[in-house]
């Protein structure tokens, strides 16, 4: 044998087809109510018409009269049973968690709140029934505001005056009011940052069964992170043993983090199960999505911004009201606080800040984590207030932002509101889209065009974004009730294929084939000897799933951590096996061979088979070559990178058109640049959406007004274009796979870009700001001589 | 109960429905052909379109009585021979998919779109999918997709483009 003379080219790093596409393009994906069982029955829910009553009575009579219905359950019997409510995941001081029934007891607090559940033999035949469950309400006077719920004078719980959830704050006031005491000039703006959809194409799904002669229950479940939906639903509201509770969470389609959370509906399915002895499956409808899939964003925030004279942040003091919902969904309290508040400084090196947030209860769908996760509604504040900046300056608003930058000598930087960024280059990516967009003629083109009734605008956002949330220890102490580590378990058969056990869960990220990319370049062998199990607790050690952008830069490194442990050992079997000292023995190229001695050699299969053979092993080392490992990295991930939008803005009627659509990001080294730039376009796409047509609005009573596709707006293809993508890349320092994080970065850059865009293209009309989104009534509104009411 | 003869893929079924019986949910239910899904309940999504007699609908749109007597072609039905259909092959190799849960839906309205128009502009491919939504890709490689499987389906039936 001799070894390779030319290495082969890196796994890591390409562009690899996906390994999971065949089955989804040939229709053989495996989703949640893909699941069929023998003897399954179906779940429906009855739900509030109302967003706040009390509950008088509920008769539960006619339905179960119904032929065909096995059982109809209400919020009391569950709580008689000694089902729990949903416990809220992080807690902050003095924080108040209103119990959380997983059907209502007493009160319905948002429209489409669970009262009770049908099961019956067919999904029709439940839903029928649902209609016959006689609800006797006495409607409440609601709140929906978000800017008004503390003043609003119904109390929405008993335990919450004004509605407050709680009350937080970050940064040291005492420097800011100093600055702004003595700044040459102070910037103000009040912004919104609209409440979204998550709008996964899947809608949410459960299946359960239970066996009785295993005492095991089984659950299929729509989720990022079946191991939590586990630990939850088993340790805290059903009361069950995790080793008798298997939570599977097959082929998911799509998350955007709606699919995090505990739900009422897959504990309802579960606990069915179990009490009727059938399978028991529900689906959601999409107007079942829109009223109770947790909604992102829904903020109200004054901002302000100290200057000096030549344009560097002096400060920059924000109070953020937060709307959470009719209730506490599992990781709500730390999307407006630590995953926003702690993102104020971007990429700037801004000496003092200071932000207090105020969580409000409304008779609203429940707001939590939704792609990007408060650090988008950090982004489109700074950004949008360093473009307002620039303009009462008279700067340009790349000026600004270069004057700010946090200079690439200061890293690690920290911030004055906790986070310490590990790494960061933040000119040569500005530099980078400058040049992509061409901006010296894109200023030529605006002008000309101004000067014939052309409204362009051109809009940046040079953000910042924090992934993986670490580690386990720190976020323990701020008031998280679970650990952010990452899991993977390798195993090597004794042929030489692998098998990878991961905690991350892919709902269209591609682990399946960028985690094998990382065994194929590791081990030297082929991607086709490499499976990637995930999604089942059945199998797969304990993990924390997938949101955050988080699966790279430790889903994967705990990957790389076992595979070192791999190497290590098989090193050792090699070296004896080769009768050389473990260290002259090199590992290239799938192959052992002792330095200066390529002939010498094993082939990685050698050496599996001999370590499962044991009959020759150095002695002391036991038989077998597997490797578990739990990374908990020393600190956040921080992509970053420049977006730049081009609209232009019809002035006949509003409509606003994408010219042009540059981002250049950061995320350290690229596993697979097909999928990097596969999930920055998805991200800009939802961004875009939020800043021009998403937005979901309550009438003041609480009720939805565009609960369904027909009214939300989604984009479609024919209003987005192609976007035009580059990278730079500096390596994370906290993996040793240099890996950040992309999932996210889209959908937080985006928004702002857009936003400045459009304020950018309507500065001849003398308006500085409208909130999102910027929808045609409101630009056309805007030039034609008035914000009125906008 | 009505009684209905479709066929699917080709394969002739006879099936009692109730009448209210949504023609997604036939496939679905009935024929186990969960390929093609349900994103919503308004008719918008477009994740569950099928071709019928060659045409694209949305099949929860259409009660499986109305199919009575019609052909109909799902996801799993369009490769041949285990050969991948080219909007299959384009979908892969230009990376249209990330979840998977709208595609099947996407290729079966491409198809439709390629049979009406074999070489659609750009604005043509977007304006053509309108009717289906995709939440993960912002539909950047969904169109380059498509654009590579007409420019792959042109050059197949075209002779001259034939070594
Ligand atoms: S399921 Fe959405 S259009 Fe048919
Ligand atoms: S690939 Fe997920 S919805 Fe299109």
């Amino acid at each position: 044998m001799t070894a390779p003379t030319t290495p082969a080219p890196s796994l890591f790093g390409a562009s690899i087809k996906r390994r999971e596409d065949p089955r989804f393009i040939t229709g053989k994906g495996r989703f949640t109510d893909d699941v069929v069982m023998p003897g399954m029955t179906h779940a429906a829910f009855v739900r509030s018409p109302h967003a706040f009553a009390i509950i008088r009575s509920i008769d539960t009579s006619r339905a179960s009269a119904l032929p065909g219905v096995r059982a109809v359950f209400t919020g009391e019997q569950l709580a008689a049973a000694g089902v729990n409510g949903l416990p809220a995941g992080w807690l902050l001081p003095d924080i108040k968690v209103p119990y959380r029934p997983v059907l209502s007891v007493g009160h319905a607090r948002h429209v489409g709140e669970a009262v009770a559940v049908v099961i019956a033999d067919s999904a029709a035949v439940a839903r029928d029934a649902a209609e016959l469950v006689d609800v006797d309400y006495e409607p409440l006077v609601a709140v929906a505001d978000t800017a008004t719920a503390l003043s609003h004078p119904t109390q929405i719980h008993d335990i919450a005056p004004d509605n407050r959830c709680f009350h937080w704050s970050i940064g040291d006031a005492a420097p800011v009011d100093a600055a702004f005491a003595s700044a040459p000039h102070v910037v103000r703006q009040r912004f919104v940052n609209n409440r979204l959809a998550a709008m996964a194409m899947e809608p949410r799904a459960s299946l359960a069964s239970y066996d009785v002669a295993g005492d095991e229950l089984t659950l299929y479940v729509t989720s990022q992170n079946p191991h939590v939906h586990r630990l939850i639903m088993g340790a805290f509201v059903l009361g069950l043993a995790e080793h008798r509770f298997r939570v599977i969470a097959p082929d998911v389609g799509g998350g955007f983090g709606s699919k995090i959370f505990i739900y009422p509906e897959e504990v309802v399915v579960a606990w069915a199960a179990k009490k009727i002895g059938r399978p028991v499956k529900w689906t959601a409808t999409r107007s079942e999505s829109f009223l109770t899939d947790a909604q992102g964003r829904d903020h109200v925030s004054e901002a302000e911004m100290a200057l000096s004279n030549d344009g560097k942040v002096l400060a920059l003091r924000v109070k953020t009201i937060a709307n959470v919902g009719s209730g506490l969904s599992l990781f709500a309290p730390a999307v407006p606080t630590y995953l926003y508040a702690t993102l104020l400084s971007g990429a700037y090196a801004i000496p003092a800040i200071h932000c207090e947030v105020d969580a409000v209860f409304t008779n609203t769908t429940p707001v939590d984590a939704y792609r990007g996760a408060g650090r988008p509604e950090a982004c489109y504040l700074i950004e949008r207030m360093m473009d307002l900046s620039a303009k009462h300056l008279g700067m340009s608003p790349v000026d600004i932002r270069r004057l700010n930058f946090i200079p690439a000598h200061a890293f690690p930087y920290q911030t004055p509101v906790a986070l310490c960024y590990d790494s960061g280059n933040y000119e040569p990516a500005l530099d980078m889209a400058l040049t992509k967009a061409d901006y010296a003629s894109l200023l030529q083109r605006q002008a000309e065009g101004r000067a014939n009734g052309r409204y362009i605008g051109i809009g940046f956002s040079t953000y910042i974004e924090a992934c993986s949330i670490a580690p386990s220890q720190v976020v323990g102490a701020l008031g998280s009730q679970a650990g952010l580590y990452e899991s993977a378990h390798v195993r090597v058969h004794p042929t030489g294929s692998v098998t990878v056990y991961t905690g991350s869960h892919s709902h269209g990220q591609g682990h399946e084939t960028t985690f094998a990319q990382i065994v194929a370049d590791q081990l030297g062998i082929p991607m086709d000897a490499v499976d990637i199990v995930h999604g089942d607790t059945g199998k797969v050690q304990f993990g924390m799933g997938t949101y955050g952008s988080r699966s790279g830069a430790l889903g994967g490194t705990s990957i790389y951590m076992s595979l070192q442990k791999i190497k290590d050992k098989a090193k050792k079997i090699a070296a004896h096996l080769l009768e050389a000292a473990e260290a002259d023995i090199e590992f290239e190229g799938g192959k052992f061979y002792v330095r200066g001695a390529p002939d010498r050699a094993k082939q990685f299969a050698d050496v599996t088979l001999a370590a499962y053979l044991g009959h020759n092993l150095p002695s002391g080392l036991e038989p077998g070559l597997e490797a578990t490992s739990f990374f908990d990295p020393s600190n956040f991930t921080f992509p970053f990178g420049t977006h730049i939008a081009v609209v232009e803005i019809e002035r006949s009627t509003g409509h606003v058109t994408l010219l042009n659509y540059i981002a250049v990001d950061d995320v350290g080294n690229v596993i697979n640049p097909m999928i990097v730039d596969g999930m920055v376009h998805g991200g800009i796409a939802q961004g875009v959406a939020q800043a021009l047509w998403e937005s979901v609005h309550f009438a003041p009573d609480g009720q939805p007004l565009n609960a369904s596709l027909m009214e939300y707006a989604v984009p479609r293809a024919d209003q987005l274009i192609k976007y035009n993508t580059g990278r730079t890349v500096t390596p994370s320092p906290v993996n040793p796979l240099g890996v950040k994080g992309a999932g996210e970065t889209g959908t937080i850059a985006s928004t702002p870009a857009i936003a400045n865009a459009v304020m950018d293209a309507l500065s001849p009309f003398g308006v500085s700001h409208i909130d999102m989104p910027l929808t045609p009534s409101k630009l056309w509104t805007a030039m034609n001589g008035s914000t009125g009411g906008l | 109960m009505a009684q209905i003869t479709v066929t699917v893929n080709g394969t002739t079924e006879h099936h009692d429905v109730e009448p209210r019986t949504l023609l997604v949910h036939f496939l679905r239910e009935r024929l186990s052909l969960t390929g093609t899904h349900v994103g919503c309940d308004t008719s918008q999504c477009g994740a569950c379109t099928v071709l019928l007699d060659g045409a694209s609908v949305k099949s929860c749109t259409v009660l499986a009585v109305q199919a009575d007597g019609a052909s109909i072609t799902t996801i799993e039905g369009i490769a041949k021979d285990g050969q991948y259909h080219p909007l299959q092959t384009a979908f892969w190799e230009q990376h249209g998919l990330q979840c998977g849960f709208c595609t099947p839906g996407m290729i079966m309205s491409s198809i439709d779109l390629l049979r009406r128009n074999p070489s659609p502009s750009e604005a043509e491919i977007r304006a053509g999918l309108e009717g289906n939504i995709c939440r993960c890709t912002g539909y950047h490689n969904i169109v380059n997709a498509v654009a590579a499987a007409a420019e792959q389906m042109r050059a197949a039936a075209t002779p001259a483009h034939v070594n």
